[in-house]
Parts: structure tokens; C-alpha cells; sequence
């Protein structure tokens, strides 16, 4: 029961950072029905980002909160505008191209990252610093939280709180949710499209940036590549929850963190990358718009 | 008259020229230009299997390494287990040959096999619309390549050695021929006006009495089928089989062909599945900067030429010299 409960603990640690990566995937699908295959790249690029930031700071040498909270906010602006310059120099100039020329650009995005990554990077795993001295916190029953599980829960809880409240209640995330309902309307509302389709962008980038930084505290191998299939799982994650829907994406996450963990765990470690395709095609057949999608009627 | 005289002439006078192709070329063109060529022909009949599915249908596949490892792994495993005991105990039939019979068993073999798995694919998930099938497909080829890795008899992660080499410049390109052949007369059949039709309007064509979802799977049952023979091929050209290069990434190498060809082009197809097999080698003295610029290069495509090189047009002798005119029909 105990191991149970640990292993528990460690999902929803683990489902929590794909969580933060697929609400990116779901905003930017929302948004533009593109699956932004360079996510993923997003994300790795926010751990080295988070690397040399942790250098800047001297954070490796004398951690304290407040220099690690430096080093995420860091990366995360700092991957905000890359995800403006990769929206604005790659995908705004194919939005109105069929929609798979789209998403070879995306994959061409993603290819550029990552081989430009090995070249800035080096392709040899890099070793991410240790900003947070490591703690352990006995929770009773035999489970254990290391202090780094609890600050990627509390970050990411934090940051989605924030987006919820991003979303739901200010002038710009209202006029998000207008232009994925209609860009045409919302147009017509008088919100720039253009500009809101980049402020989503930012924010899913700095999501995914605060992902690899919070990913790298607690596994601090970092490599150009490391970002493909947390990428693709983080995907799939979201479209489990039923993809452009925001509690959605979290919860997909979380189910796919806990999965994966509980396959290590039970089954074995190798069978862990299949799972979360396994869990994806089960789903989608049971519910093809996902947990929490509505199934859309197609108008003729 | 004319034209059921070309129907006997034309195969013939194209297996000629493969048989003298194949005998000329290992000696005449040095063996990393030949390997190149090889490469070619099975990414021609990649190209061509995967625009059935993605060009003529306009349904989003993106698991066709997924396939290509069936084939692969199914025909080598069967040439090993049944087709090479053949080949030794035949004593009265050339080498060549025999070797070629034990190749064509196993590409069937393979190739029906990843057929059967795009139907089981298929069945369920096509009922599925755009990108959820995408997901679909790009889930299964990662199931397929998890798989791959944890069985031991077919090598698990060390992989798989010592497959003979039979695949020779004749049955890859005799793949590729037929491929492309079989692309271009179902463009010009009432099954491939089925596909244009589920690929431009899916609702209108079900308006129309097509049976979208059994075309559909057709469609997609061909193209594993395919998929699983270029596997077959690439299995005994290489003769060393790896689930690493049946990654995603394969698969994305297959879609931009097929979308830098344009969408349901035949020749396009082909014109970019040569593009980007020469391009990473041509590229290769840059080093580093090699998978940079080639990415680079995919998306300026994308944005100056988002149709593709060719559009829905095709290049074909005829038109070319103006006998018949633009084969319209394949657009």
C-alpha cells in the first residue's frame, strides 16, 4: 500500500510537468488547430536556458529561493520570446495554407531547435546545477516527498492557477477564448487576431519553459533531444483531455503521469513509452473527443 | 490497337531494362552512389504508399514507420526462418533467382502483414476525423517500435543482424514501378474518384453514396501494404534491422516528402522523395550545420510553396510531349 501511494505521489509530480507542457499544445490548438510539434523543443530549450541562467546568478554555487525563483522566471521570459519570433518568423507566414503544410513547418521548427540546439549545446548531455539542495519530507505511511517533488507541484499548481485566472477573468484571455471560438467574429469584435495568436504562443512557451527548468532540478541531465517524446506525450496528454480544453489538458496530464509511472513501477521500465499511446488510442475510441471534449457536429 | 499493344510491350520492355540496369549499374557506379540509388527506390515507394493515404485521401497518417518496421521485421524474419533454407536446398535454379523468389515471398509476407495491422489501424481509428487520426497513427507506430524493442527473438534493442542481402537494384525499383503504377491507375478508376472525393469533402461524398469508411480503409490498407514491402526491401538491402530507424522521425522524413511533392501528385511524390534522400548527403561535408539548414530549408519551402513543388499537377511523358494532354483526372 505504501509503495502504492509513493508511486502515486511520484505520478502526479511527473503528470504535472506534462500537464504544464500540454496546456501549451491545447492553447495553441485552441487557437489556431495546429499541433505545435516544436513544443516540445520549447521545453528542452527552457532547461538550458535555465542552465546558463543558473550560471548568470551563481545559483549552483550558493542556492537560495530566491535565485531559483530568478532562474525560472528567467527561462520562462526568455522562452516567451522565442515562441514570438518561432510564431511570427515560422507559422504566421502558413496560416492560411493547408493545414498540413502547417504542420510540416511545425516539424521543421522542431527539427531546426533541435539540431540548432546541438549545435549551441553540444550533443553530449549537459549537467543542470543543483539549484535546490535535496530534503526529504516524510509524509507518513512509508511515502516520501523530496523537497524538489514539491516545489514542481507548488510551481506548477501556481502557474495554473495563474493561467486559469489569466483566462477566465482578464480583458486579454477573454479575447482568447473569442479567437478559438471565431477569428472572423472576433475580428469583427475589434481584437487583433494577429497579436492574440502571439500572446498565446508566449504563454504556452513559458510554460513549457518552466517545465524543463522544473524537470531539470529533479533529473539534471539535460540534452538537445530530451524534448521529443515528453513533447509528444505531453501531446497526447492533451488531447486525452480533449485537446483545446484547458482543465482538460491537466487532467490528461495527470492520468498520463500516473500511468507512466505506475507501468514502471508494476510492469516494466521498458513498456513505459508505450503506455501513454496505449492509454491515448483506448480513449479516443471509448470517447474520440477526449475526457473532456464535447463532440462537435459537423456542419454541412 | 495501339494501346493493347503498349499494355504487353511497356511491363516488358520495363523488366528488360531493370534486368539490364541491375546487372550495369553495381559495376559501373561506385557503391556509395549506389547505396543512394537504393535509398531512393525505397523511399519512392514510401513516398508513393503514404500519398495514397495522406495525398489521395486527404487523411492525416502519420505512423507509416510504424508499418515500414512490420514489413521489415516480418519479411526478415522470414527469410530467415523459411526463405534462405529455400534458397540453399534449390540446386537446379541460378543463384539470382532464387534469391530473387525468396525476396518476393517475404516482401508478400511482410507486406501483407502491415497491411493486416493498417486494417486493425485502421478499422476503428478511421472513423476517427483529421488530427485525433493523426494521433492515432503516430501512437501505434510508437507502440509498434516499443514493442519491437522488448521482443527478444526479433533482437529486442540490440537489434536484428545477419538478414541476406537480396534486395538488388531490380525489385526496388520493380517496387517502385509498381507502386507508382497501381498510384496511377487507381487515380484514373472509380476507387481513386472515391478518394478525391472523400479528400475534398468528406460529407459531400457520403452525400454522394461513396462508403467513405470502407474507402478509406482500403486506402490505408494499401498504403501499409506498401509501407510494409519498402520495409521488406530496405530489411534486405541493409540486412541489419534497428528499431531506432523506425523513430517518428522516419515517419515526419516520409510526410515531407509527401507534402513537398504536393498533396496527391504521383511524380511530385517522387521528384521529392529523390530531393530529400540527396539532400542530407549532399549536405553531408557541413557537419553539424547539416540537419540545420536541411530544417531550415523545409520550412522556407513550407512558406514560399505551402502547395508543394507540384501542386496536384503531375509531369508525365505524354504531357510532355503533348500527345494526350495534362492528365487532368489526377488532380
Amino acid at each position: 500500500m505504501s509503495e502504492f501511494l509513493q508511486q502515486l505521489v511520484n505520478g502526479i509530480t511527473w503528470g504535472s510537468v506534462y500537464a504544464l507542457i500540454a496546456l501549451g499544445y491545447t492553447m495553441v490548438y485552441g487557437i489556431l488547430r495546429l499541433i505545435n510539434f516544436a513544443h516540445g523543443d520549447v521545453y528542452m530549450l527552457g532547461a538550458f536556458v535555465g542552465l546558463y541562467a543558473s550560471r548568470w546568478f551563481h545559483a549552483g554555487q550558493e542556492p537560495s529561493p530566491l535565485k531559483a525563483l530568478l532562474v525560472l522566471v528567467t527561462s520562462m521570459v526568455i522562452c516567451a520570446f522565442l515562441g514570438l519570433i518561432i510564431e511570427r518568423l515560422a507559422y504566421k507566414p502558413v496560416r492560411k495554407s493547408p493545414r498540413l503544410s502547417a504542420l510540416i513547418t511545425a516539424i521543421g521548427v522542431s527539427l531546426l531547435l533541435e539540431n540548432g540546439g546541438v549545435l549551441l549545446f553540444g550533443a553530449s548531455p549537459r549537467f543542470f546545477p543543483q539549484i535546490v539542495a535535496q530534503k526529504n519530507i516524510q509524509l507518513g505511511m512509508g511515502v516520501v516527498l523530496s523537497n524538489q517533488q514539491l516545489i514542481v507541484l507548488t510551481v506548477s499548481v501556481v502557474l495554473m492557477l495563474a493561467l486559469r485566472w489569466l483566462v477566465l477573468s482578464t480583458k486579454v484571455g477573454k479575447a482568447m477564448q473569442a479567437v478559438s471560438h471565431n477569428h472572423m467574429a472576433a475580428s469583427l469584435m475589434g481584437i487583433s487576431v494577429d497579436r492574440i495568436i502571439t500572446f498565446t504562443f508566449m504563454i504556452g512557451s513559458a510554460l513549457a519553459a518552466a517545465a524543463g527548468v522544473l524537470v531539470a532540478l529533479q533529473s539534471p541531465k539535460i540534452e538537445p533531444y530530451m524534448g521529443i517524446l515528453p513533447g509528444l506525450k505531453a501531446f497526447v496528454a492533451a488531447v486525452l483531455g480533449g485537446i483545446g480544453n484547458i482543465p482538460g489538458a491537466v487532467v490528461g496530464g495527470l492520468v498520463m503521469g500516473i500511468a507512466e509511472v505506475l507501468v514502471t513501477g508494476y510492469l516494466s521500465p521498458t513498456y513505459r513509452d508505450a503506455i501513454a499511446f496505449v492509454l491515448l488510442i483506448v480513449i479516443l475510441l471509448v470517447r474520440p473527443a477526449g475526457i473532456f471534449g464535447k463532440a462537435v457536429a459537423e456542419k454541412v | 490497337m495501339k494501346r493493347s499493344l503498349w499494355r504487353i510491350v511497356g511491363p516488358l520492355v520495363t523488366i528488360l531494362a531493370l534486368v539490364a540496369l541491375n546487372v550495369l549499374l553495381p559495376r559501373v557506379v561506385n557503391p556509395y552512389h549506389f547505396q543512394v540509388l537504393m535509398l531512393i527506390g525505397i523511399n519512392v515507394v514510401l513516398a508513393v504508399s503514404l500519398n495514397l493515404v495522406n495525398g489521395f485521401t486527404g487523411q492525416f497518417s502519420i505512423g507509416h514507420a510504424g508499418f515500414m518496421a512490420v514489413g521489415a521485421y516480418a519479411s526478415a524474419m522470414f527469410t530467415l526462418k523459411l526463405g534462405q533454407p529455400m534458397v540453399n536446398s534449390l540446386h537446379g535454379v541460378p543463384l539470382p533467382v532464387a534469391q530473387g523468389i525468396a525476396l518476393l515471398l517475404a516482401l508478400i509476407a511482410g507486406g501483407l502483414l502491415a497491411a493486416a495491422a493498417g486494417w486493425l489501424v485502421g478499422l476503428p481509428s478511421l472513423r476517427l476525423r483529421g488530427d485525433y487520426l493523426a494521433i492515432v497513427t503516430l501512437g501505434f507506430g510508437e507502440i509498434i517500435r516499443v514493442v519491437i524493442l522488448n521482443v527478444d527473438a526479433i533482437g529486442g534493442a540490440r537489434g536484428l543482424p545477419g538478414i541476406p542481402q537480396y534486395s538488388t537494384f531490380f525489385w526496388v525499383f520493380g517496387a517502385a514501378v509498381a507502386v507508382i503504377m497501381l498510384a496511377r491507375n487507381m487515380a484514373h478508376s472509380t476507387h481513386g474518384r472515391a478518394l478525391f472525393a472523400i479528400r475534398d469533402d468528406e460529407v459531400a461524398a457520403e452525400a454522394l453514396g461513396v462508403d467513405t469508411t470502407s474507402y478509406k480503409v482500403l486506402a490505408f490498407v494499401l498504403g501499409a501494404f506498401f509501407a510494409g514491402v519498402a520495409g521488406g526491401l530496405f530489411a534486405h538491402f541493409l540486412s541489419y534491422l534497428n528499431p531506432s530507424s523506425f523513430t517518428f522521425l522516419k515517419s515526419i522524413e516520409v510526410i515531407a516528402m509527401v507534402v513537398l511533392g504536393g498533396m496527391g501528385s504521383i511524380s511530385g511524390s517522387v521528384i521529392a522523395a529523390i530531393v530529400l534522400t540527396l539532400m542530407p548527403e549532399m549536405l553531408r561535408g557541413l557537419k553539424d550545420y547539416r540537419m540545420v539548414i536541411y530544417a531550415l530549408m523545409l520550412i522556407i519551402l513550407m512558406i514560399t510553396r505551402p502547395q508543394g513543388l507540384m501542386g496536384t499537377r503531375e509531369v508525365s511523358l505524354s504531357g510532355l510531349f503533348g500527345k494526350r494532354g495534362p492528365a487532368k483526372g489526377a488532380a
